[in-house]
């Protein structure tokens, strides 16, 4: 039986409704906020920053950790106790691999960028969630990167290929693969590809066409969000239009 | 056909295409792929007849030489001191560079400079791995006493400090507070009026966010006028 | 610690004002609280006060009783000093700072019997409900002792129980009607001392600076349920008199808010 009408009603291409925020978290260098249906992401950069143990120092270049979490309260069942856990630690590295692909930290050599992400509720595509939010709140911290990442979950239920899979349709009685892809917007470059599941090849590439996509229309909610953060709002702007063209000139 | 794909002073994302075609150049803040220039820092453009640069909105403080600087005193060692920077590095002080006494040696450092204190100082060398060397020999070069320091986005500080220092003379006439701003964004401040101390944090503030806005020096007059209830005499002849 | 920002805060509130012009009794304003912020909790509440914000939740399980009390439900609170959000704090088990406030807020909801744990009660002696409680924040602008006891009350107030079908299995993704049975209104407030001077809601930088603590919890009848002193300097019987009389009222303050 052909999977053709999503259990949330969406059209197969189509994500759950998405918001994202830079400048969330205001003690960090950097930080953002990434919300696709119901998992939200918090990223927050801070650094370069001085790294200890020595041992961990590269001196040709900084270095970055990334540090996946869900808060305890997070998941769909039972409370997950605190801390790291095999899932995390996977998780962080593959999420640190594809940021590693942007990152330039040749300037700040035996330095590190620490990431952060906490996920107070989730609903399904929580790595490509962190990822997003990580690339924003990176841009954000003025870190040096030669593009943005953009990051989403596609897969096969039942044959058919969808875009954004919910934790209902990864529990779909059926066959389903799930496969989180995080790609460079400018070069369609993949830099995290996993897949669980069950899936043909033929449909595997058609999911990473579909995934590409989507990932370039999350490449601009992204850009709008970290953008946003720099336009002036209520009193200032009508301060700063009404005080004419000519500006200031002193840099 | 070189074409340009944004305008001066937009602000742009990394990996976003700024212009295309050879007859641009990329500066700060971009880099050349192909025919494309792309920016990979987010920042403010700035085009310079053929070149494309920008200006970073954030990030971390780059120790350069030459610059003063306002650091704080986090370990006492040997041979001097070793300040935070509010940089990916740290500077050491060393006793020939703290001060013009003889210091004799197993002296108590901490009667020159202590835990905590917060100091004026002059980037003297920068190694190619971050080592940072400072003095504390120069004018206005000192430990400052009393006050609040705060801390602020360090690509900020030129608007801060303005035209020849113009911005933070205005801060200081309009609120009776003394101001010292540290290249890497460390802030110093006192004031005999608390209120007049708060207001010259909130305007720093203000400036920090809105320094890439056009007409910051009138918008920030107007708020200094609203808050102190004074006119503010501005030195128009330097511009 | 750092003498010339101590001795500024000094001369400040020796004028009577603080360093972000407040007063030295007036908490930052607005407290504000999104209930039902994590939906895949039982309960949930995001508080902001200042820049300081934690996010608070609830989950319900059921467990055997403890042989002590076979009739009465669990309660277990938990706070984390999450990396994400202050640049001191580091990835790795609670510290001390973190265990300091996950016991005083413990305190106060199980001493003031905030939750009545008699009602938690399935089975006498066989199954019971456990409520654990467990405290995130996610930027730390000071003052995480009173904001971490708001989001765990403000939790608790939005807790619903999960459906549960005739074996007693829980289903997570469906919530009853039914909330927690919360008696008492319990929050808490400290009183830091600087110099001779008391203030509450420190922001990070008095934080740093503060000489002694007194975390004061109230139920909404304004009996004491917990407290605890802090910070290195001693206290005097006299002055412990005043914090509790601030306490009290600035914890009647804040209850306002849930």
């Amino acid at each position: 039986m052909a999977y053709e009408k999503r259990l949330d009603g969406r059209k197969l291409d189509e994500t759950r409704p998405i918001e994202a925020k830079t400048g969330v978290i205001e003690r960090a260098d950097g930080s953002a906020m990434f919300k696709i249906g119901d998992t939200i992401a918090y990223a927050a950069v801070y650094g370069p920053r001085e790294l200890y143990p020595r041992f961990m120092q590269d001196p040709e270049k900084g270095i970055i950790r990334v540090n996946y979490n869900m808060m305890p309260f997070s998941g769909s069942g039972d409370r997950i106790r605190p801390g790291p856990n095999r899932r995390a630690k996977e998780i962080s590295m593959v999420i640190e691999k594809a940021l590693l692909s942007v990152v330039d930290l040749d300037k700040f050599p035996n330095s590190v960028v620490d990431i952060f992400i906490e996920l107070p509720q989730t609903d399904a595509g929580t790595r490509c969630a962190g990822i997003c939010a990580s690339a924003m709140a990176l841009a954000d911290a003025g870190i040096v990167m030669k593009d943005l990442v953009s990051s989403v979950a596609v897969g096969s239920v039942d044959s058919t290929v969808v875009a954004d899979l919910s934790y209902d349709e990864e529990a779909y009685d059926g066959v389903v693969s799930d496969i989180p892809i995080a790609i460079l917007p400018n070069t369609e470059e993949i830099v995290l590809l996993q897949m669980d599941g069950e899936i043909s090849k033929e449909n595997l590439l058609k999911a990473v066409k579909l995934g590409k996509k989507v990932c370039k229309d999350i490449y601009k909610i992204q850009k709008k969000a970290i953008k946003e953060k720099y336009e002036l709002k209520g009193e200032s702007k009508k301060e700063s239009a009404s005080s004419g063209k000519g500006g200031d000139k002193n840099e | 056909m070189s074409k340009l794909l944004t305008k001066d002073k937009e602000v742009v994302v990394p990996g976003e295409h700024l212009a295309e075609g050879m007859d641009y150049l990329p500066g700060a803040g971009t880099y050349r792929e192909g025919e494309k220039i792309i920016s990979s820092v987010l920042g403010l453009t700035r085009i310079e007849g053929r070149a494309i640069k920008l200006i970073p909105l954030s990030g971390k403080y780059l120790p350069k030489r030459g610059d003063m600087i306002i650091g704080r005193v986090f370990e006492i060692a040997f041979s001097g001191w070793r300040i935070d920077t509010e940089s990916a590095y740290q500077a050491m002080l060393n006793m020939r560079e703290a001060t013009s006494d003889f210091i004799p040696k197993g002296a108590n450092l901490t009667k020159y400079f202590d835990f905590g204190d917060y100091i004026v100082c002059k980037i003297t060398n920068v190694t190619s791995q971050n080592l940072i060397d400072i003095t504390m020999k120069g004018p206005g070069l000192r430990k400052l006493k009393g006050g609040r320091v705060i801390k602020v986005n360090c690509h900020k500080v030129p608007r801060i400090i303005g035209k020849k220092g113009s911005m933070v003379s205005m801060i200081k006439k309009a609120t009776d507070c003394k101001i010292i701003v540290g290249q890497n964004g460390v802030i110093w401040l006192q004031g005999e009026d608390p209120k007049m101390e708060l207001l010259a944090v909130k305007t720093i503030k203000k400036i920090e966010k809105e320094a890439h806005i056009n007409g910051l020096t009138d918008r920030i007059k107007k708020y200094l006028e609203k808050e102190t209830g004074k006119k503010i005499e501005t030195d128009r002849g330097e511009q | 610690m750092n003498e010339e920002l101590r001795n500024h805060i000094i001369n400040l509130l020796n004028k009577g004002v603080r360093l972000d012009g407040r007063k030295p009794l007036e908490y930052r304003k607005p407290v504000d609280i999104k209930y039902d912020f994590s939906k895949s909790a039982e309960g949930s509440a995001r508080v902001q006060i200042g820049e300081t914000v934690v996010i608070a939740g609830v989950k319900l399980a059921t467990q055997e009783p403890y042989p002590d009390s076979p009739e009465e439900g669990c309660l277990m609170v938990n706070a984390e000093l999450l990396p994400i959000s202050n640049p001191e704090f580091e990835t790795g088990p609670p510290g001390i700072d973190a265990i300091e406030i996950s016991r005083v807020v413990d305190r106060g909801i199980r001493e003031s019997k905030a939750i009545d744990m008699k009602k938690l009660c399935v089975e006498k002696g066989e199954k019971v409900w456990s409520v654990m409680i467990d405290i995130c924040p996610l930027n730390d602008a000071g003052n995480l002792f009173d904001i971490s006891a708001l989001s765990a009350l403000a939790a608790l107030k939005n807790t619903k129980f999960p459906k549960t079908d005739k074996e007693g299995t829980i289903d997570y993704k469906n919530k009853t009607d039914k909330s927690l049975s919360l008696d008492k209104q319990t929050v808490s407030v400290t009183v830091c001392k600087i110099g001779d001077h008391l203030i509450v809601d420190p922001i990070t930088e008095e934080e740093k600076v503060i000489d002694a603590r007194m975390t004061i919890a109230t139920d909404q009848n304004q009996n004491l349920c917990a407290m605890q002193k802090g910070g290195d300097s001693p206290l005097t019987e006299e002055e412990i008199s005043k914090m509790v009389d601030i306490g009290v009222k600035k914890c009647d303050e804040l209850r306002k808010a849930l």
